[in-house]
């Protein structure tokens, strides 16, 4: 059966919305573990810059959720 | 009756229609969170595997942000009291002894590398907390859990698992007494 044209768009949009959302959250498990590392062998200096980073992921992932929101 | 082959179902009913035959935007949430058809399906299941994703990644930053607390507002750590933990006539050349410090603590180890020369480090090993032994022949510390070696000077890791160096104990000699005076590196 394929699927409507509608569909078959919205499906497209939300694989590649799915790539990049586990593009980001590799890099932010990628960064929780670098810094767990850092912060047990006593070195704090990256915790800010990488909170702030994991905290824009997160702002890009939920603007997609949002996107995704948006066009349904 | 049986039911036709799906290849039949295509052929007849290209979409399942509800029961009450109204479009698909007017069908009660559950219907449309729960669709017959495969390529409805697969949208579906992508699009909550997209929501389950956002919520990991907001656990990741909520993990991210967990240590940025403990380094603000995370309990400073105390000045240690000087304790005593061996004399230099209980231990020989190349000997080592366990101990702890602060009291209450993980086991820490004190190994004599020469007349006047001594080190300690925590025991655990930083990998998974296997206590370590000492290679005094080697210069180094080893951890037979799954063959993790530091230095002995120094507590670098460096070789197997573990990634972190040794917390180390600061040490102070005094009338032929070893103190332990303070704990450096480590997350406490």
């Amino acid at each position: 059966m394929k699927p409507s044209r509608s569909l078959a768009r919205r499906l497209t949009i939300v694989n590649a919305m799915l790539l990049f959302v586990v593009l980001i959250l590799t890099l932010q498990l990628w960064l929780l573990t670098a810094s767990a590392n850092a912060y047990l062998a006593g070195d704090t200096s990256v915790t800010l810059p990488a909170a702030l980073v994991s905290l824009a992921c997160l702002g890009l992932n939920l603007g997609l959720l949002h996107y995704l929101y948006r066009f349904e | 009756m049986s039911e036709p082959h799906t290849e039949d179902r295509q052929t007849i009913s290209p979409r399942s229609v509800p029961p009450d035959r109204a479009p698909p935007a007017q069908q009660p949430r559950w219907r449309r969170d729960f669709p017959i058809d495969w390529d409805e399906d697969d949208y579906v299941s992508r699009r909550d595997l997209v929501k389950y994703m956002v919520l990991t990644s907001s656990a990741f930053a909520v993990g991210q942000l967990s240590f940025l607390y403990k380094k603000l507002f995370g309990r400073p750590q105390q000045a240690l009291q000087r304790q005593p933990v061996a004399t230099l006539n209980e231990l020989a050349v190349g000997g080592a002894k366990t101990f702890n410090y602060p009291a209450g603590s993980t086991s820490r180890l004190l190994v004599r590398l020469g007349p006047s020369a001594f080190v300690a480090y925590d025991q655990q090993c930083t990998h998974l907390q296997c206590p370590i032994v000492p290679v005094v022949e080697q210069g180094k510390l080893h951890c037979p859990c799954h063959n993790g070696w530091f230095d002995l000077r120094t507590g670098d890791a460096i070789a197997g698992p573990p990634q972190r160096r040794l917390p180390r104990i600061l040490l102070e000699v005094h009338d032929q007494t070893v103190y332990a005076a303070g704990v450096e590196g480590g997350s406490g």
